[in-house]
């Protein structure tokens, strides 16, 4: 069996903590870019320009990208013959911890929700673990910012709503957000599962590439449909209008109960960032 | 062209400015967000001094990430504005005048920038890395134990801002919205 140190997991996280917030990933560049080109409203386009300055700035100078450096999502990928030696939790925490000090990121975790004391180093992240076959582990560290998360939404819609009816929630998600979450937005879609699985989904669909489609047809349509649905409100970026208001919508879903029509909608701005390593 | 505007901003330049304008704003402002403004409040409701001069100040909604080694602050964009609307009205009528955030605000916040004169500025969110470069000066001034939502006395040059909400309730998410709509039909 495969041996993995946790000092190996927390060098990594420490890594990808800082990667991710300083280098906007190549997909979400080239698709604000893309933008620009379709945007014919002059403060639509002014304040894309300004976007692409700012996280070309970034890159270049090391600096985080958006001043909300986010709670530290981190997804763990575990191949079954891979043993990890020490505390696997405590591992991905210790990397967090360092990756938000080395890199001069901002801390922004409150250790109660309702006390609300900082608990000073960006600790615990939100980690999720997953089980799959082979001797490697994936790492993906994934800042969230909270202007978007917050105009987030879940709704438990009934069978009958079908389609359409996740149509409206998405599209009315958006609207009701307007210029609250940094548009241009990403917006992950969970359909399916169960309550809580929906909000995981929609977690999970932000990491795709916004240019790589649901590898279902039938999604695939859906996502293109709702995205120019949603481009069609003409918030634009900031909300000052313009045709650019988000720049993916990306789907997962999961079988549901014969009851049930779970839908989740993940709002994420346009940092949003995610950067993965294979060990 | 962007309008040069100074701050401290008194009420009288408060109330020249008109929703749409795009402005660079320099001076010396305050950054302030949820923590610190719900202090400064429960010391207004105490009736106790407050460690900032509202008159004619401009309070920046941001909480910067920390300076590296010869910068003068980190990353310092704007934060969600709606989360401040409890507060607002209160420092208004205590003689602020200026609001820098983004997003939308509510009613009551709308009606006290009518009443006393008041503006809200967006500044451009998820474009830190740049508006920190404006900043250049930075120094605690209040709760330091608040890390980045501690109170900073930040002198700014040229810092672009746009008027979104203006002090007779013109909304630039209504109208810039409404205009683009109407342009592609």
């Amino acid at each position: 069996m495969r041996q993995i140190s946790a000092e190996v997991i927390t060098e990594t996280v420490a890594r990808l903590c800082i990667e991710a917030n300083c280098f906007l990933p190549c997909d979400m560049q080239k698709r604000i870019r893309e933008s620009l080109e379709g945007e014919v409203w002059p403060q639509a386009r002014e304040i894309l320009e300004r976007i692409i300055e700012n996280f070309e700035a970034a890159g270049e100078g090391s600096q985080p990208i958006c001043q909300d450096t986010g709670m530290a999502c981190v997804f763990l990928k575990i191949g079954q013959d891979v043993h990890i030696t020490g505390d696997l939790t405590g591992a991905v925490n210790e990397g967090v911890r360092r990756g938000y000090r080395e890199g001069f990121l901002r801390k922004s975790v409150v250790r109660d929700p309702l006390c609300r004391v900082n608990t000073g180093d960006n600790t615990p992240a939100v980690l999720y673990t997953e089980i799959v076959p082979g001797d490697r582990v994936e790492v993906t560290v994934a800042p969230k910012g909270f202007g978007s998360e917050n105009m987030s939404g879940i709704k438990m819609l009934r069978p009958s709503d079908g389609l359409a009816g996740v149509k409206d929630f998405v599209v009315k998600t958006v609207e009701e957000a307007g210029p609250n979450p940094c548009p241009p937005i990403v917006v992950g879609v969970g359909i399916g599962g169960t309550f809580d699985k929906a909000a995981y989904l929609a977690k999970k669909a932000l990491l795709r590439s916004v240019e790589e489609p649901n590898p279902d047809p039938f999604y695939a349509e859906l996502e293109r449909e709702l995205l120019e649905k949603i481009n069609a409100l003409g918030i634009g970026p900031q909300g000052f209008g313009g045709k650019t208001t988000a720049l993916a919508v990306n789907i997962e879903t999961f079988p549901t109960h014969i009851a049930g029509l779970p839908v989740a909608v993940n709002i994420n701005c346009h940092v949003t960032r995610h950067k993965t390593e294979v060990l | 062209m962007p309008i040069s505007i100074t701050a401290p901003m008194t009420r009288e330049q408060a109330r020249a400015l008109k929703a749409g304008d795009s402005c660079l704003l320099s001076g010396t402002i305050y950054t302030a967000r949820d923590a610190a403004h719900k202090r400064l409040c429960a010391l207004v409701e105490e009736g106790k001094p407050l460690p900032i001069d509202l008159k004619d100040s401009v309070i920046y909604f941001v909480g910067p990430t920390p300076a590296k080694p010869g910068q003068v602050i980190g990353s310092a964009g704007p934060t969600t504005s709606y989360r401040m609307d409890a507060y607002s009205p209160t420092l208004i009528a205590l003689g602020q005048t200026g609001m820098i955030g983004k997003g939308k605000r509510g009613e009551e916040v709308v009606e006290a920038m009518k009443i006393h004169g008041a503006v809200y500025f967006g500044a451009i969110g998820g474009c830190g890395a740049l508006l920190g470069r404006c900043v250049k000066k930075s120094e605690i001034v209040a709760y330091e134990d608040l890390g980045a939502e501690a109170i900073r006395r930040l002198e700014v040059e040229d810092f672009p801002v746009t008027v979104v909400i203006d002090s007779r309730g013109n909304n630039l998410y209504e109208t810039g919205r409404a205009g683009y709509l109407e342009s592609v039909k």
